[in-house]
Protein backbone atom coordinates (compact mmCIF):
# COMPACT_ATOMS: atom_id res chain seq x y z
CA UNK A 1 0.00 0.00 0.00
CA UNK A 2 1.62 3.29 -1.07
CA UNK A 3 1.35 6.05 1.45
CA UNK A 4 0.70 9.62 0.36
CA UNK A 5 3.75 10.70 2.33
CA UNK A 6 6.02 9.06 -0.25
CA UNK A 7 4.56 11.21 -3.01
CA UNK A 8 6.60 14.20 -4.14
CA UNK A 9 5.84 17.27 -2.09
CA UNK A 10 4.88 19.40 -5.08
CA UNK A 11 2.23 16.87 -6.08
CA UNK A 12 0.72 16.96 -2.60
CA UNK A 13 0.79 20.74 -2.63
CA UNK A 14 -0.92 21.01 -5.98
CA UNK A 15 -3.56 18.54 -4.75
CA UNK A 16 -4.13 20.68 -1.70
CA UNK A 17 -4.35 23.89 -3.71
CA UNK A 18 -6.80 22.50 -6.22
CA UNK A 19 -8.96 21.17 -3.37
CA UNK A 20 -12.04 23.40 -3.64
CA UNK A 21 -12.91 21.78 -6.94
CA UNK A 22 -16.54 21.79 -7.95
CA UNK A 23 -18.13 18.44 -7.57
CA UNK A 24 -20.48 17.38 -10.35
CA UNK A 25 -24.05 17.08 -9.07
CA UNK A 26 -24.36 13.44 -8.16
CA UNK A 27 -27.44 11.31 -8.36
CA UNK A 28 -28.74 10.96 -4.78
CA UNK A 29 -28.64 7.15 -4.62
CA UNK A 30 -28.94 7.06 -0.87
CA UNK A 31 -32.00 9.29 -0.83
CA UNK A 32 -33.70 7.13 -3.46
CA UNK A 33 -32.81 4.02 -1.46
CA UNK A 34 -34.14 5.62 1.73
CA UNK A 35 -37.47 6.42 0.09
CA UNK A 36 -37.73 2.90 -1.33
CA UNK A 37 -37.01 1.51 2.11
CA UNK A 38 -39.73 3.68 3.64
CA UNK A 39 -42.23 2.26 1.14
CA UNK A 40 -41.14 -1.24 2.19
CA UNK A 41 -41.62 -0.31 5.87
CA UNK A 42 -45.07 1.24 5.39
CA UNK A 43 -46.49 -1.23 2.86
CA UNK A 44 -47.87 -3.82 5.30
CA UNK A 45 -49.07 -1.21 7.76
CA UNK A 46 -51.07 0.76 5.19
CA UNK A 47 -52.40 -2.30 3.43
CA UNK A 48 -54.75 -3.44 6.22
CA UNK A 49 -56.63 -0.12 6.43
CA UNK A 50 -56.77 0.11 2.60
CA UNK A 51 -58.45 -3.26 2.16
CA UNK A 52 -60.64 -2.87 5.25
CA UNK A 53 -62.79 -0.49 3.16
CA UNK A 54 -62.88 -2.86 0.20
CA UNK A 55 -66.31 -4.19 -0.71
CA UNK A 56 -65.15 -7.75 -1.31
CA UNK A 57 -64.08 -10.77 0.71
CA UNK A 58 -60.69 -11.40 -0.90
CA UNK A 59 -57.65 -9.22 -0.44
CA UNK A 60 -56.43 -8.64 -4.02
CA UNK A 61 -56.43 -6.08 -6.79
CA UNK A 62 -58.51 -4.75 -8.46
CA UNK A 63 -60.47 -3.47 -5.46
CA UNK A 64 -64.25 -3.62 -5.59
CA UNK A 65 -65.78 -0.54 -4.00
CA UNK A 66 -65.91 1.43 -0.81
CA UNK A 67 -67.80 0.12 2.21
CA UNK A 68 -67.94 0.58 5.96
CA UNK A 69 -69.95 -2.57 6.62
CA UNK A 70 -66.98 -4.58 7.92
CA UNK A 71 -66.52 -1.98 10.64
CA UNK A 72 -70.25 -1.87 11.39
CA UNK A 73 -70.34 -5.65 11.89
CA UNK A 74 -67.62 -5.52 14.55
CA UNK A 75 -69.99 -4.07 17.15
CA UNK A 76 -72.26 -7.10 16.92
CA UNK A 77 -69.67 -9.68 17.91
CA UNK A 78 -69.86 -10.48 21.60
CA UNK A 79 -66.66 -12.56 21.83
CA UNK A 80 -64.78 -9.70 20.19
CA UNK A 81 -66.13 -7.19 22.69
CA UNK A 82 -65.25 -9.53 25.57
CA UNK A 83 -61.69 -9.89 24.21
CA UNK A 84 -61.49 -6.11 23.95
CA UNK A 85 -62.51 -5.73 27.60
CA UNK A 86 -59.94 -8.38 28.59
CA UNK A 87 -57.20 -6.55 26.70
CA UNK A 88 -58.13 -3.21 28.26
CA UNK A 89 -58.04 -4.70 31.78
CA UNK A 90 -54.72 -6.47 31.18
CA UNK A 91 -53.21 -3.38 29.53
CA UNK A 92 -54.31 -0.99 32.26
CA UNK A 93 -53.12 -3.15 35.17
CA UNK A 94 -49.85 -3.96 33.37
CA UNK A 95 -49.21 -0.26 32.70
CA UNK A 96 -49.84 0.70 36.32
CA UNK A 97 -47.71 -2.06 37.86
CA UNK A 98 -44.83 -1.85 35.36
CA UNK A 99 -44.69 1.95 35.58
CA UNK A 100 -44.67 1.96 39.40
CA UNK A 101 -41.91 -0.66 39.54
CA UNK A 102 -40.03 1.22 36.80
CA UNK A 103 -40.48 4.57 38.54
CA UNK A 104 -38.83 3.41 41.76
CA UNK A 105 -36.11 1.43 40.06
CA UNK A 106 -35.19 4.24 37.66
CA UNK A 107 -35.08 6.69 40.56
CA UNK A 108 -32.63 4.38 42.36
CA UNK A 109 -30.44 3.93 39.28
CA UNK A 110 -30.19 7.64 38.52
CA UNK A 111 -30.02 9.04 42.03
CA UNK A 112 -28.07 6.54 44.15
CA UNK A 113 -24.75 4.76 43.83
CA UNK A 114 -24.99 1.36 45.44
CA UNK A 115 -23.55 -2.13 45.23
CA UNK A 116 -25.32 -4.27 42.68
CA UNK A 117 -26.70 -1.31 40.75
CA UNK A 118 -25.26 -2.44 37.43
CA UNK A 119 -26.37 -6.01 38.03
CA UNK A 120 -29.89 -4.82 38.81
CA UNK A 121 -29.95 -2.49 35.79
CA UNK A 122 -28.88 -5.34 33.54
CA UNK A 123 -31.38 -7.72 35.09
CA UNK A 124 -34.44 -5.54 34.44
CA UNK A 125 -33.45 -5.28 30.75
CA UNK A 126 -33.22 -9.07 30.43
CA UNK A 127 -36.85 -9.60 29.29
CA UNK A 128 -35.98 -7.77 26.04
CA UNK A 129 -33.54 -10.44 24.92
CA UNK A 130 -35.18 -13.71 25.95
CA UNK A 131 -37.08 -15.31 23.06
CA UNK A 132 -40.84 -14.94 23.62
CA UNK A 133 -41.60 -18.65 23.26
CA UNK A 134 -39.19 -19.47 26.09
CA UNK A 135 -40.65 -16.81 28.41
CA UNK A 136 -44.14 -18.04 27.54
CA UNK A 137 -43.52 -21.76 27.97
CA UNK A 138 -41.48 -21.42 31.15
CA UNK A 139 -44.05 -19.12 32.77
CA UNK A 140 -46.86 -21.49 31.87
CA UNK A 141 -44.99 -24.32 33.59
CA UNK A 142 -44.29 -22.15 36.64
CA UNK A 143 -47.85 -20.90 37.06
CA UNK A 144 -49.36 -24.35 36.65
CA UNK A 145 -46.88 -25.73 39.20
CA UNK A 146 -47.94 -23.03 41.63
CA UNK A 147 -51.57 -23.93 41.07
CA UNK A 148 -52.35 -20.73 39.15
CA UNK A 149 -54.74 -21.53 36.31
CA UNK A 150 -54.15 -19.64 33.03
CA UNK A 151 -56.26 -16.50 33.21
CA UNK A 152 -56.03 -12.74 32.86
CA UNK A 153 -54.00 -12.68 36.10
CA UNK A 154 -51.26 -14.86 34.65
CA UNK A 155 -51.27 -12.79 31.44
CA UNK A 156 -50.79 -9.64 33.55
CA UNK A 157 -47.89 -11.24 35.45
CA UNK A 158 -46.24 -12.07 32.13
CA UNK A 159 -46.95 -8.69 30.56
CA UNK A 160 -45.48 -6.76 33.50
CA UNK A 161 -42.33 -8.80 32.94
CA UNK A 162 -42.00 -7.83 29.25
CA UNK A 163 -43.16 -4.23 29.76
CA UNK A 164 -40.78 -3.47 32.63
CA UNK A 165 -37.67 -2.71 30.49
CA UNK A 166 -39.69 -0.08 28.60
CA UNK A 167 -40.93 1.53 31.82
CA UNK A 168 -37.46 1.58 33.38
CA UNK A 169 -35.74 3.12 30.37
CA UNK A 170 -38.40 5.82 29.90
CA UNK A 171 -38.37 6.70 33.61
CA UNK A 172 -34.56 6.70 33.65
CA UNK A 173 -34.42 9.37 30.97
CA UNK A 174 -37.10 11.34 32.82
CA UNK A 175 -35.00 11.32 36.02
CA UNK A 176 -31.80 11.97 34.09
CA UNK A 177 -33.03 15.43 33.18
CA UNK A 178 -34.20 16.15 36.69
CA UNK A 179 -32.44 18.86 38.68
CA UNK A 180 -31.56 17.47 42.11
CA UNK A 181 -31.33 20.87 43.77
CA UNK A 182 -35.08 21.39 43.44
CA UNK A 183 -35.69 18.48 45.81
CA UNK A 184 -33.03 19.68 48.21
CA UNK A 185 -34.58 23.14 48.24
CA UNK A 186 -38.03 21.76 49.04
CA UNK A 187 -36.51 19.61 51.79
CA UNK A 188 -34.67 22.61 53.26
CA UNK A 189 -37.87 24.63 53.18
CA UNK A 190 -39.43 22.08 55.51
CA UNK A 191 -41.23 19.62 53.25
CA UNK A 192 -41.26 16.00 54.39
CA UNK A 193 -39.76 13.25 52.21
CA UNK A 194 -43.17 12.20 50.97
CA UNK A 195 -44.28 15.80 50.57
CA UNK A 196 -41.20 16.60 48.51
CA UNK A 197 -41.83 13.61 46.29
CA UNK A 198 -45.51 14.45 45.83
CA UNK A 199 -45.21 18.19 45.36
CA UNK A 200 -41.84 18.57 43.60
CA UNK A 201 -40.54 15.33 42.10
CA UNK A 202 -43.80 13.90 40.82
CA UNK A 203 -45.02 16.97 38.90
CA UNK A 204 -41.66 17.29 37.14
CA UNK A 205 -41.41 13.67 36.07
CA UNK A 206 -45.16 13.43 35.36
CA UNK A 207 -44.74 13.61 31.55
CA UNK A 208 -42.31 10.69 31.80
CA UNK A 209 -44.86 8.74 33.84
CA UNK A 210 -47.58 9.39 31.27
CA UNK A 211 -45.24 8.30 28.48
CA UNK A 212 -44.35 5.13 30.38
CA UNK A 213 -48.02 4.33 31.08
CA UNK A 214 -48.92 4.72 27.40
CA UNK A 215 -45.97 2.70 26.11
CA UNK A 216 -46.39 -0.18 28.57
CA UNK A 217 -50.14 -0.23 27.89
CA UNK A 218 -49.44 -0.54 24.16
CA UNK A 219 -46.79 -3.22 24.67
CA UNK A 220 -49.34 -5.27 26.59
CA UNK A 221 -52.20 -4.46 24.21
CA UNK A 222 -50.24 -5.74 21.18
CA UNK A 223 -48.49 -8.70 22.85
CA UNK A 224 -49.47 -12.10 21.47
CA UNK A 225 -47.24 -15.08 22.32
CA UNK A 226 -47.39 -14.76 26.13
CA UNK A 227 -51.13 -14.14 26.04
CA UNK A 228 -51.53 -17.14 23.70
CA UNK A 229 -49.88 -19.42 26.29
CA UNK A 230 -51.19 -17.82 29.48
CA UNK A 231 -54.72 -16.60 28.81
CA UNK A 232 -56.53 -19.94 29.06
CA UNK A 233 -60.15 -19.34 28.07
CA UNK A 234 -60.00 -15.58 28.54
CA UNK A 235 -58.54 -14.42 25.20
CA UNK A 236 -57.08 -10.96 24.74
CA UNK A 237 -57.58 -9.16 21.43
CA UNK A 238 -54.44 -10.49 19.69
CA UNK A 239 -55.37 -14.04 20.76
CA UNK A 240 -58.89 -13.46 19.42
CA UNK A 241 -57.45 -12.19 16.12
CA UNK A 242 -55.23 -15.27 15.94
CA UNK A 243 -58.31 -17.47 16.21
CA UNK A 244 -60.05 -15.48 13.43
CA UNK A 245 -57.14 -15.49 10.97
CA UNK A 246 -57.87 -19.08 10.03
CA UNK A 247 -61.38 -18.36 8.76
CA UNK A 248 -61.35 -16.79 5.28
CA UNK A 249 -64.99 -15.73 5.72
CA UNK A 250 -63.96 -13.61 8.72
CA UNK A 251 -61.13 -11.93 6.83
CA UNK A 252 -62.79 -8.55 6.11
CA UNK A 253 -63.84 -8.19 9.76
CA UNK A 254 -60.34 -9.09 10.90
CA UNK A 255 -58.97 -6.41 8.56
CA UNK A 256 -61.33 -3.81 10.01
CA UNK A 257 -60.47 -4.80 13.58
CA UNK A 258 -56.77 -4.87 12.75
CA UNK A 259 -56.95 -1.40 11.21
CA UNK A 260 -58.59 0.00 14.33
CA UNK A 261 -55.88 -1.58 16.49
CA UNK A 262 -53.11 -0.19 14.28
CA UNK A 263 -54.65 3.26 14.55
CA UNK A 264 -55.02 2.94 18.33
CA UNK A 265 -51.39 1.82 18.79
CA UNK A 266 -49.96 4.58 16.63
CA UNK A 267 -52.08 7.27 18.31
CA UNK A 268 -51.16 6.03 21.80
CA UNK A 269 -47.46 5.96 21.03
CA UNK A 270 -47.47 9.33 19.26
CA UNK A 271 -49.02 10.75 22.43
CA UNK A 272 -46.37 8.97 24.50
CA UNK A 273 -43.65 10.44 22.30
CA UNK A 274 -45.12 13.90 22.80
CA UNK A 275 -45.00 13.51 26.60
CA UNK A 276 -41.55 11.98 26.52
CA UNK A 277 -40.19 14.97 24.62
CA UNK A 278 -41.98 17.35 26.93
CA UNK A 279 -40.34 15.75 29.93
CA UNK A 280 -36.94 16.08 28.26
CA UNK A 281 -37.59 19.73 27.42
CA UNK A 282 -38.87 20.81 30.83
CA UNK A 283 -35.56 19.98 32.47
CA UNK B 1 -31.93 -1.99 59.40
CA UNK B 2 -33.63 1.39 59.67
CA UNK B 3 -30.20 2.98 59.74
CA UNK B 4 -29.09 1.14 56.61
CA UNK B 5 -32.21 2.26 54.77
CA UNK B 6 -31.21 5.86 55.33
CA UNK B 7 -27.84 5.43 53.64
CA UNK B 8 -27.40 5.95 49.91
CA UNK B 9 -26.79 2.25 49.27
CA UNK B 10 -29.81 1.29 51.35
CA UNK B 11 -32.15 3.70 49.57
CA UNK B 12 -30.92 2.58 46.17
CA UNK B 13 -31.33 -1.09 46.98
CA UNK B 14 -34.75 -0.62 48.53
CA UNK B 15 -36.09 1.36 45.59
CA UNK B 16 -34.74 -0.94 42.91
CA UNK B 17 -35.50 -4.18 44.75
CA UNK B 18 -39.14 -4.62 43.66
CA UNK B 19 -38.26 -4.39 39.95
CA UNK B 20 -35.14 -6.53 40.09
CA UNK B 21 -36.80 -9.10 42.37
CA UNK B 22 -39.78 -9.30 40.01
CA UNK B 23 -37.61 -9.92 36.96
CA UNK B 24 -35.14 -12.08 38.87
CA UNK B 25 -37.85 -14.33 40.27
CA UNK B 26 -39.67 -14.62 36.97
CA UNK B 27 -36.44 -15.60 35.24
CA UNK B 28 -35.05 -17.92 37.89
CA UNK B 29 -38.20 -19.73 39.04
CA UNK B 30 -39.55 -20.69 35.59
CA UNK B 31 -36.06 -21.67 34.50
CA UNK B 32 -35.63 -23.86 37.58
CA UNK B 33 -38.94 -25.60 37.00
CA UNK B 34 -38.15 -25.94 33.29
CA UNK B 35 -34.91 -27.69 34.23
CA UNK B 36 -36.78 -29.98 36.63
CA UNK B 37 -39.38 -30.84 33.98
CA UNK B 38 -36.68 -31.62 31.45
CA UNK B 39 -35.57 -34.53 33.63
CA UNK B 40 -39.10 -35.89 34.13
CA UNK B 41 -41.29 -37.93 31.79
CA UNK B 42 -44.84 -37.55 30.57
CA UNK B 43 -46.96 -40.65 31.04
CA UNK B 44 -50.36 -39.84 29.54
CA UNK B 45 -51.88 -37.36 32.00
CA UNK B 46 -49.42 -37.89 34.81
CA UNK B 47 -45.85 -36.64 35.17
CA UNK B 48 -43.37 -39.32 36.19
CA UNK B 49 -40.87 -37.54 38.43
CA UNK B 50 -38.09 -40.12 38.24
CA UNK B 51 -34.99 -38.32 37.01
CA UNK B 52 -33.91 -39.35 33.53
CA UNK B 53 -31.86 -38.12 30.59
CA UNK B 54 -34.41 -39.53 28.16
CA UNK B 55 -35.66 -36.15 26.94
CA UNK B 56 -32.19 -34.86 26.20
CA UNK B 57 -31.40 -38.12 24.45
CA UNK B 58 -34.52 -37.73 22.35
CA UNK B 59 -33.70 -34.09 21.57
CA UNK B 60 -30.17 -35.07 20.55
CA UNK B 61 -31.13 -38.04 18.39
CA UNK B 62 -34.43 -36.98 16.83
CA UNK B 63 -33.55 -35.74 13.31
CA UNK B 64 -36.60 -33.43 13.31
CA UNK B 65 -35.35 -31.57 16.37
CA UNK B 66 -31.86 -31.17 14.96
CA UNK B 67 -33.29 -30.12 11.60
CA UNK B 68 -35.64 -27.49 13.06
CA UNK B 69 -33.03 -26.14 15.45
CA UNK B 70 -30.46 -25.82 12.69
CA UNK B 71 -33.01 -24.23 10.37
CA UNK B 72 -34.06 -21.76 13.09
CA UNK B 73 -30.46 -20.71 13.61
CA UNK B 74 -29.82 -20.43 9.85
CA UNK B 75 -33.01 -18.45 9.26
CA UNK B 76 -32.25 -16.17 12.20
CA UNK B 77 -28.74 -15.70 10.82
CA UNK B 78 -30.10 -14.85 7.37
CA UNK B 79 -32.64 -12.47 8.91
CA UNK B 80 -29.91 -10.77 10.93
CA UNK B 81 -27.61 -10.40 7.91
CA UNK B 82 -30.40 -9.16 5.63
CA UNK B 83 -31.78 -6.71 8.20
CA UNK B 84 -28.39 -5.23 9.05
CA UNK B 85 -27.34 -5.00 5.37
CA UNK B 86 -30.61 -3.32 4.38
CA UNK B 87 -30.55 -1.02 7.39
CA UNK B 88 -26.95 0.16 7.17
CA UNK B 89 -27.43 2.52 4.18
CA UNK B 90 -30.48 4.08 5.88
CA UNK B 91 -28.57 4.63 9.10
CA UNK B 92 -25.73 6.12 7.03
CA UNK B 93 -28.14 8.34 5.16
CA UNK B 94 -29.70 9.67 8.38
CA UNK B 95 -26.35 10.19 10.07
CA UNK B 96 -24.50 11.89 7.18
CA UNK B 97 -26.79 12.96 4.38
CA UNK B 98 -29.79 14.68 5.90
CA UNK B 99 -30.45 17.52 8.29
CA UNK B 100 -33.93 16.27 9.18
CA UNK B 101 -32.62 13.50 11.43
CA UNK B 102 -35.48 13.58 13.95
CA UNK B 103 -38.10 13.43 11.22
CA UNK B 104 -36.45 10.45 9.52
CA UNK B 105 -36.00 8.57 12.79
CA UNK B 106 -39.67 9.15 13.62
CA UNK B 107 -40.76 8.05 10.13
CA UNK B 108 -38.80 4.85 10.51
CA UNK B 109 -40.16 3.94 13.94
CA UNK B 110 -43.87 4.74 13.42
CA UNK B 111 -44.74 1.53 11.49
CA UNK B 112 -43.36 -0.50 14.40
CA UNK B 113 -45.67 1.07 16.90
CA UNK B 114 -48.28 -1.37 15.68
CA UNK B 115 -49.04 -4.94 16.57
CA UNK B 116 -46.40 -7.41 15.41
CA UNK B 117 -49.06 -10.07 14.81
CA UNK B 118 -50.95 -7.74 12.46
CA UNK B 119 -47.85 -6.82 10.46
CA UNK B 120 -47.00 -10.49 9.92
CA UNK B 121 -50.63 -11.16 9.01
CA UNK B 122 -50.41 -8.34 6.47
CA UNK B 123 -47.33 -9.90 4.84
CA UNK B 124 -49.28 -13.13 4.51
CA UNK B 125 -51.94 -11.22 2.57
CA UNK B 126 -49.32 -9.46 0.43
CA UNK B 127 -47.38 -12.60 -0.52
CA UNK B 128 -50.26 -15.04 -0.93
CA UNK B 129 -51.06 -16.95 -4.14
CA UNK B 130 -54.16 -14.83 -4.74
CA UNK B 131 -52.66 -12.03 -2.71
CA UNK B 132 -51.89 -8.37 -3.15
CA UNK B 133 -48.51 -8.72 -4.85
CA UNK B 134 -49.58 -11.33 -7.37
CA UNK B 135 -52.87 -9.62 -8.23
CA UNK B 136 -51.13 -6.26 -8.59
CA UNK B 137 -48.46 -7.67 -10.89
CA UNK B 138 -51.11 -9.46 -12.97
CA UNK B 139 -53.30 -6.35 -13.31
CA UNK B 140 -50.23 -4.40 -14.38
CA UNK B 141 -49.52 -7.06 -17.00
CA UNK B 142 -46.04 -7.82 -15.65
CA UNK B 143 -46.78 -11.50 -15.05
CA UNK B 144 -49.55 -13.76 -16.31
CA UNK B 145 -49.40 -16.55 -13.73
CA UNK B 146 -49.26 -15.94 -9.96
CA UNK B 147 -45.76 -16.34 -8.50
CA UNK B 148 -45.67 -19.31 -6.16
CA UNK B 149 -42.32 -18.74 -4.49
CA UNK B 150 -43.56 -15.78 -2.45
CA UNK B 151 -45.37 -17.42 0.44
CA UNK B 152 -44.91 -20.50 2.66
CA UNK B 153 -41.15 -20.88 2.54
CA UNK B 154 -37.94 -19.59 4.12
CA UNK B 155 -37.92 -16.56 1.82
CA UNK B 156 -41.25 -15.34 3.22
CA UNK B 157 -40.01 -15.85 6.79
CA UNK B 158 -36.77 -13.94 6.17
CA UNK B 159 -38.55 -11.08 4.37
CA UNK B 160 -41.22 -10.73 7.06
CA UNK B 161 -38.70 -10.80 9.90
CA UNK B 162 -36.31 -8.43 8.10
CA UNK B 163 -39.24 -6.03 8.00
CA UNK B 164 -40.24 -6.64 11.62
CA UNK B 165 -36.76 -5.95 13.00
CA UNK B 166 -35.78 -3.01 10.78
CA UNK B 167 -35.71 -0.25 13.43
CA UNK B 168 -33.78 -2.48 15.82
CA UNK B 169 -30.98 -2.55 13.25
CA UNK B 170 -31.22 1.07 12.10
CA UNK B 171 -31.11 2.69 15.54
CA UNK B 172 -27.95 1.09 17.02
CA UNK B 173 -26.03 1.52 13.74
CA UNK B 174 -27.21 5.12 13.49
CA UNK B 175 -26.01 5.80 17.04
CA UNK B 176 -22.57 4.35 16.32
CA UNK B 177 -22.28 6.33 13.05
CA UNK B 178 -23.36 9.48 14.85
CA UNK B 179 -20.63 8.96 17.45
CA UNK B 180 -17.81 8.93 14.87
CA UNK B 181 -15.53 11.92 15.28
CA UNK B 182 -15.87 13.77 11.95
CA UNK B 183 -12.24 14.90 12.08
CA UNK B 184 -11.17 11.26 11.70
CA UNK B 185 -12.98 11.13 8.36
CA UNK B 186 -11.35 14.38 7.25
CA UNK B 187 -7.97 13.02 8.29
CA UNK B 188 -8.56 9.87 6.24
CA UNK B 189 -9.41 11.96 3.17
CA UNK B 190 -6.40 14.21 3.71
CA UNK B 191 -4.18 11.15 3.90
CA UNK B 192 -5.32 10.19 0.43
CA UNK B 193 -7.91 7.49 1.04
CA UNK B 194 -10.65 7.26 -1.57
CA UNK B 195 -14.24 7.35 -0.37
CA UNK B 196 -14.59 3.59 -0.54
CA UNK B 197 -11.30 2.97 1.26
CA UNK B 198 -12.28 5.50 3.89
CA UNK B 199 -15.58 3.73 4.42
CA UNK B 200 -14.04 0.27 4.68
CA UNK B 201 -11.04 1.20 6.81
CA UNK B 202 -12.44 3.96 9.03
CA UNK B 203 -16.23 4.20 9.09
CA UNK B 204 -17.12 0.51 9.03
CA UNK B 205 -14.70 -0.62 11.80
CA UNK B 206 -15.92 2.22 14.02
CA UNK B 207 -19.51 1.01 13.67
CA UNK B 208 -18.74 -2.62 14.58
CA UNK B 209 -20.15 -2.14 18.12
CA UNK B 210 -23.41 -0.89 16.62
CA UNK B 211 -23.53 -3.79 14.19
CA UNK B 212 -22.89 -6.30 16.99
CA UNK B 213 -25.61 -4.74 19.15
CA UNK B 214 -28.08 -4.75 16.26
CA UNK B 215 -27.25 -8.34 15.36
CA UNK B 216 -27.76 -9.64 18.89
CA UNK B 217 -31.01 -7.74 19.38
CA UNK B 218 -32.30 -9.33 16.17
CA UNK B 219 -30.75 -12.78 16.28
CA UNK B 220 -31.67 -13.89 19.81
CA UNK B 221 -35.43 -13.33 19.70
CA UNK B 222 -35.68 -14.40 16.05
CA UNK B 223 -34.46 -17.95 16.73
CA UNK B 224 -37.46 -18.40 19.01
CA UNK B 225 -40.01 -16.60 16.87
CA UNK B 226 -43.38 -18.29 16.72
CA UNK B 227 -45.79 -16.03 14.85
CA UNK B 228 -43.91 -15.53 11.58
CA UNK B 229 -43.07 -19.17 10.81
CA UNK B 230 -46.63 -20.14 11.74
CA UNK B 231 -48.28 -17.60 9.45
CA UNK B 232 -45.97 -17.30 6.44
CA UNK B 233 -43.53 -20.22 6.82
CA UNK B 234 -45.67 -23.10 5.59
CA UNK B 235 -44.14 -26.53 6.16
CA UNK B 236 -40.78 -25.47 4.70
CA UNK B 237 -40.47 -22.53 7.04
CA UNK B 238 -41.35 -24.10 10.41
CA UNK B 239 -38.97 -23.29 13.22
CA UNK B 240 -38.12 -24.64 16.67
CA UNK B 241 -40.73 -22.47 18.41
CA UNK B 242 -43.47 -24.27 16.48
CA UNK B 243 -42.19 -27.59 17.81
CA UNK B 244 -42.04 -26.23 21.36
CA UNK B 245 -45.60 -24.94 21.10
CA UNK B 246 -46.78 -28.34 19.87
CA UNK B 247 -45.27 -30.02 22.96
CA UNK B 248 -47.00 -27.59 25.31
CA UNK B 249 -50.23 -27.65 23.30
CA UNK B 250 -51.57 -30.50 21.16
CA UNK B 251 -48.88 -33.13 21.93
CA UNK B 252 -49.11 -32.40 25.67
CA UNK B 253 -45.56 -33.51 26.39
CA UNK B 254 -44.34 -30.76 28.71
CA UNK B 255 -41.09 -32.47 29.74
CA UNK B 256 -40.00 -32.68 26.11
CA UNK B 257 -41.17 -29.10 25.51
CA UNK B 258 -39.14 -27.93 28.51
CA UNK B 259 -36.08 -29.78 27.21
CA UNK B 260 -36.48 -28.23 23.76
CA UNK B 261 -36.80 -24.73 25.28
CA UNK B 262 -33.59 -25.22 27.25
CA UNK B 263 -31.72 -26.71 24.30
CA UNK B 264 -32.88 -23.84 22.06
CA UNK B 265 -31.80 -21.26 24.64
CA UNK B 266 -28.38 -22.88 25.08
CA UNK B 267 -27.84 -23.01 21.31
CA UNK B 268 -28.82 -19.34 20.94
CA UNK B 269 -26.43 -18.36 23.69
CA UNK B 270 -23.62 -20.39 22.19
CA UNK B 271 -24.04 -18.96 18.68
CA UNK B 272 -24.40 -15.42 20.06
CA UNK B 273 -21.16 -15.64 22.06
CA UNK B 274 -19.35 -17.13 19.08
CA UNK B 275 -20.64 -14.30 16.90
CA UNK B 276 -19.51 -11.57 19.30
CA UNK B 277 -16.00 -13.03 19.48
CA UNK B 278 -15.74 -13.38 15.68
CA UNK B 279 -17.19 -9.95 14.91
CA UNK B 280 -14.92 -8.21 17.41
CA UNK B 281 -11.85 -9.95 15.97
CA UNK B 282 -12.93 -9.08 12.41
CA UNK B 283 -13.50 -5.45 13.39
CA UNK B 284 -9.92 -5.23 14.66
CA UNK B 285 -8.57 -7.00 11.57
CA UNK B 286 -9.87 -4.60 8.93
CA UNK B 287 -8.72 -1.62 10.87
Amino acid sequence: MSTPVSEPLNKQLSAAVSKPRRRPIRFPWLLVYAIGYLIFLYLPVLLLPLFSFNDGTIVAFPMKGFTLKWYAQLGEQDTLLQAMVNSLIVGAVTALVATSLGLFAARAYVRYRFKGRELSEGLVMLPLVIPGIIVASSMLVLFISLGLKPSLTTVILGHVFVALPFAVSIMKSAFDDFDQSLEEAAFDLGESVIGTFRRVTLPIVAPGIVASLLVTFTVSFDEFVLAFFLSGNQPTLPVYIWSQIRFPAKLPNTLALGSLLLLASVLLLLTAEYFRRRSAKSA
Amino acid sequence: MAGFLRTEAGKGLALSAPASLYVGLLVAAPLGILVAYSFWTQTYVEIDKTLTWANYLEAATDPLVRHLLLRSILIAGAVTAATVALAYPIAYFIAFRTHKKTLWLLLITIPFWSSYLLRVFSWKLILGFNGVMNSALISLGIITEPLTFLLYNEFAVVLTLAHAWAPFAILPIYVSLQKIDRSLLEAATDLGLTKLERFIRVTLPLTVPGIIAASLIIFIPTVGDYVTPSLVGGSQGKMVANLIQVQFGPANNWPLGATLSLVAMASVGFVAILFVILATALGRRIR
